[in-house]
């Protein structure tokens, strides 16, 4: 374990303890799964923390595990401008639950949490403004959604999509 | 109060640009609400141009995807094909060949610089100096040519693939890069002396859409656009990919962080790229320039015509594509506009179960609220312009 992955690792586990529910290395890719009670004040100590210094939101990132337990995965990519390092922050929302929003700690997390809420219908809480940002207002579903189809739902505009009822 | 009268009790005037406006650069709407000519509010509403490739990339094979990332940012196909290949290869813990790793760097910042020429011709055309458009353009096709050359497309390039090259780098390619490269300095000194000095330019974007330091890396700002608020944050310097770290070459930063510095960058990062360029062309080594494993690598294009192993074995890589272990990845590269991630979750299959794309200028474009408010409608132009986004990879 070298210096970047001792405070990547050990100073969030140490601190956190129970919190972090799993830490994985691949690649060299360090990612801990968090519990969603303790999502922001995680993120808030690796931000200010001066020996991990999260200072830039790289993304945020929806994923759809259907059929699991928690159907979906929330990811958050940090990065170190000053320490040159990146760590990669996950929860798990189950269907109807909501994630807390960071855009209060990072500006940035606004459009990202936006996409994907359009995409997956992930609801943030205290985001400033949660709505759509690529479908068009009165769009009917989440397109990246497991179960929606690659080729949408049948209708006026679309004739090739599937049928709704045999889906 | 009825709608009509709150209309006339209230100052701010609401005005939509775009989707269809020259200026936009592509399809980007704009809602300004106005107090006279000053701009109260931008919120940009984005989505014109959303044609769901991350769900049409769950649906395909990994190296069916490659063409797909061409389309994203489109002035610069050769990045985008670089962060996908390069994120699967994470993925899949490969390592390419060193004459790949060059190939690559070449192109990728002739790419770049191709990018940069349109970025600022275009900008130039938005603010009245048309010339600029052209020159940048004669410049640019000289690239394009070099890209036909090389994989015989001259936009749409597919030309990085998941373990290296489609094609070999010619001796005939070398010969025009550096051909080109010899006339590059003397053409970007024109457009200096047009540009740089210019009253008109100047009063435009000095002092124009300044973001500080703090404010653009909270945004999520990356790229020139960061850069020119005096963040020294590159990433083919402090996360060196491919061979970068063998290269000289500076990372220009700017003072102020406005449109002047943005555009200053840009032209410096054209040189700092030239250089890059010209050092890996001359230290090219020989070599296979993509990996020897038949799961990863079709065959030569004329062998499958002739031979009868090819063709089972392009066969065997069209249909069923590779396999790629489980687990996650999020690789990036320091692409024209910004940092271009992929973050592609594996299920240990032959398609990806998520690819997401971190687009540079969908996170540079949140900006343009803090940008402009405050400032005239026609700094707008400006403030766009210096962000250069692209529709395709903003909307995805």
């Amino acid at each position: 374990m070298n210096d970047k992955e001792s405070v990547l690792i050990k100073k969030i586990k140490d601190t956190f303890g129970d919190d972090v529910i799993d830490t994985t290395v691949f690649r060299g890719e360090v990612t801990h799964l968090v519990k969603i009670s303790s999502l922001t004040s995680i993120l808030n100590f690796v931000k200010t923390d001066p020996s991990v210094r999260m200072n830039c939101l790289v993304d945020v990132v929806g994923v759809d595990y259907m059929g699991e337990a928690k159907r979906f995965e929330v990811v958050y990519h940090l990065y170190s401008i000053q320490k040159k390092h990146r760590l990669r922050i996950k929860v798990r929302v189950g269907e109807g639950e909501t994630v807390p929003s960071v855009a209060y700690i990072w500006a940035g997390a606004d459009w990202p949490e936006r996409e994907i809420f359009d995409m997956y219908g992930i609801v943030f809480d205290g985001h400033p403004n949660l709505k759509r940002i690529y479908m068009a207002e009165d769009w009917e579903g989440h397109p990246l959604r497991k179960d929606y189809p690659l080729r949408g739902f049948k209708d006026q505009l679309n004739p090739f999509g599937v049928d709704k009822e045999t889906e | 109060m009825s709608e009509r009268d709150e209309i006339i009790s209230s100052n701010v005037v609401t005005m939509h640009m775009g989707p269809q406006h020259p200026s936009t650069h592509g399809v980007l709407h704009l809602v300004l609400d106005l107090d006279g000519e000053k701009i109260v509010r931008a919120v940009p509403d984005i989505g014109y141009l959303h044609r769901g490739t991350e769900k049409i990339a769950e649906n395909l094979l990994y190296h069916q995807f490659v063409p797909y990332t061409d389309r994203l940012d489109y002035m610069a196909a050769m990045s985008n094909n670089l962060a996908y290949v390069q994120a699967v290869e994470k993925l899949m813990d490969m390592e390419i060949p060193e004459r790949a790793k060059y190939i690559r760097v070449i192109s990728a910042e002739l790419s770049r610089i191709a990018a940069h020429l349109l970025a600022v011709g275009a900008w130039a055309l938005d603010l009245g100096a048309m010339s600029i458009l052209l020159y940048a353009m004669r410049e640019r096709e000289i690239i394009l040519d070099i890209f036909e050359m090389l994989c015989g497309s001259r936009m749409t390039l597919s030309y990085l693939r998941v373990g290296g090259a489609r094609y070999d780098f010619t001796p005939q390619c070398k010969d025009a890069t550096l051909k080109f490269l010899d006339i590059l300095p003397d053409r970007l000194e024109e457009y200096e002396t047009i540009l740089t000095g210019n009253r008109v330019w100047i009063k435009r974007n000095k002092g124009v859409g300044v973001i500080s330091a703090d404010d653009a890396i909270a945004l999520g700002l990356t790229g020139p656009a960061l850069r020119a608020s005096g963040v020294r944050w590159d990433i083919r310097k402090d996360e060196p990919y491919l061979v970068y770290d063998r290269f000289e070459f500076d990372v220009p930063t700017g003072a102020n962080g406005d449109c002047f510095d943005r555009y200053a960058v840009r032209m410096e990062d054209i040189r700092q790229s030239a250089r890059i360029i010209r050092q890996a062309v001359n230290e090219l080594p020989d070599g296979p320039f993509a990996v020897d494993d038949p799961h990863v690598v079709p065959p030569p294009k004329p062998d499958v015509y002739k031979n009868m192993e090819s063709l089972v074995h392009h066969f065997k890589y069209v249909s069923h594509g590779f396999k790629v272990p489980k687990g996650e990845v999020y690789s990036s590269i320091e692409s024209p506009k910004g940092e271009l991630g992929v973050y592609i979750v594996s299920d240990g299959g032959e398609r990806p179960y998520r690819l997401k794309i971190r687009a540079p200028s969908f996170m540079n474009l949140q900006t343009i609220n803090h940008l402009a408010t405050g400032r005239y409608l026609s700094d707008v132009i400006a403030i766009i312009s210096s962000l250069d986004p692209v529709f395709g990879e903003c909307d995805k």
